[in-house]
């Protein structure tokens, strides 16, 4: 966007200057990011290698499909939009503080650090709540013995596989199974179901009614790895986006002190809006590989 | 406003002139925005719950492939004018553009890798043949790719 002017024969590699035009903070940040563009890439190329060696997958659309506060509702790639759009409005919001940094306007820099750091405070709590509903919710899935386990997303544990039994198979696998999971079973329906005063055969009947009826589905665990490479990769992207909104508030408050109007420019605010546009970017792709295909 | 910065260190020959407005910057917030828009869209277009288009169909392909095109271009964008690279000397864009390509072999290798172990999983390492895919050829639209 900036036009530089600069002239056709300059002998940049005679020394006594960058041959890059740019500051030795600049550039090593340049390749400090490129290194984590690597770090990030192999990460992601594994979970894809991994991907394309089985059969079956998760189905994206069924894993992160809730949104805060409406409860059961089925809304597919809703909650990872708004966190898509958070990043890229705090990206924008980042290179206004740039552009105001390069103007020496430190009161516009400190506005749109503000913002980009509220941005990244609300990255962080989405992928928060996002986290904790898959660590916490459980679905019953057909475990190993025949019996009805209890599963919860862990990077050991996935119970999204593609195939749902049907209610015969269901039942089957229902009298194999221990009535504490029944138990269960009947409150993640009915949180309020008061079971106390019910024998194991009341409670497996009352579990078998919910199957027949159709409020309860049984799946089967899908492919172990994608705990460990969901919680992984986005983690890492997690704690990137962490450390982000540290050197962001750290910029801020160096701005405040006016340490960059003492020095006279204000490239370290380039060079953290640098490693933030970098998180976004990263975003992109974790965004693509785990949600959208 | 019309104030500018001094050169952040003495390396620096050409201080860039900033007289651009934020036009630019704007732009390109609004561009990322509607090719997410767009890539939800055909995303959802996919999903189950939507069920409007087969993803290992031939639209669901050219889908998938589109919209890891369009993440390209957003990368892009991001790069070359919220990074700034693109305003950086062309030497410099290429020490970090040129080692990236690393990207293309990296990708094609492991996949490759994976659709092996794939094979290998399904033929019990090799000893028994892959399993037939029952197809009901009467289903194919005459004329109509896999």
């Amino acid at each position: 966007m900036s036009a530089t002017s600069i002239p056709k024969n300059v002998r940049w590699w005679n020394g006594g200057r960058s041959p890059f035009n740019a500051s030795y903070g600049k550039v090593m940040m340049w390749y400090f990011l490129m290194s984590d563009a690597f770090t990030f890439g192999a990460f992601i190329i594994s979970y894809a290698t991994l991907r394309f060696s089985q059969n079956s997958w998760v189905d994206a659309n069924q894993v992160f499909n809730a949104f805060p506060g409406l409860g059961h509702a089925d809304l597919p790639l809703a909650f990872v939009s708004l966190m898509t759009f958070i990043l890229i409005a705090s990206s924008v919001t980042m290179v206004l503080a740039v552009h105001a940094g390069h103007h020496m306007d430190r009161k516009g820099v400190k506005k749109y650090m503000i913002m980009t750091i509220i941005g990244g405070a609300m990255f962080l709590g989405c992928q928060a709540w996002e986290w904790t509903h898959l660590l916490m919710g459980e679905h019953f899935v057909l475990g190993v013995n025949g019996t009805i386990d209890a599963m919860n997303t862990t990077v050991s544990h996935n119970p999204w596989g593609n195939l749902q039994l049907d209610k015969t198979a269901a039942l089957n696998a229902l009298k194999a199974t221990s009535p504490d999971i029944m138990k269960q079973m009947i409150l993640s329906h009915d949180h309020h179901a008061n079971l106390s005063a019910l024998n194991d055969g009341q409670i497996m009947a009352k579990a078998s009614e919910l199957i027949n009826a159709g409020h309860l589905s049984i799946g089967t665990p899908g492919p172990k790895s994608f705990g460990s490479y969901f919680f992984g990769i986005t983690g890492f992207h997690g704690f990137h986006v962490f450390s982000g909104v540290v050197i962001n508030v750290i910029m801020y408050l160096k701005a405040h002190r006016g340490d960059f109007d003492q020095r006279g420019h204000y490239e370290m605010i380039e060079k953290a809006g640098l490693y933030w546009h970098f998180v976004d970017l990263v975003w992109v792709f974790v965004f693509l590989c785990f949600y959208l295909i | 406003m019309s104030d500018h910065s001094v050169a952040a260190s003495p390396e620096i020959t050409y201080q860039p002139e900033h007289t651009g407005g934020t036009k630019r910057l704007w732009q390109v917030f609004w561009l990322l925005s509607a090719v997410t828009i767009v890539e939800l869209a055909m995303g959802y277009s996919m999903t189950k719950q939507a069920g409007w288009v087969d993803k290992s169909s031939g639209l669901g392909m050219f889908f998938v492939g589109a919209i890891v095109i369009l993440s390209l271009a957003k990368a892009y964008y991001i790069v070359g004018v919220f990074m700034h690279l693109g305003s950086e000397l062309k030497n410099f864009r290429l020490t970090i553009v040129v080692p990236l390509l690393l990207f293309v072999w990296f990708i094609i290798a492991f996949l490759w890798d994976g659709s092996s172990w794939l094979d290998l999983r399904n033929t019990n390492g090799g000893s028994r043949p892959a399993p037939v895919e029952q197809k009901a050829p009467a289903a194919k639209e005459p004329g109509a790719k896999d």
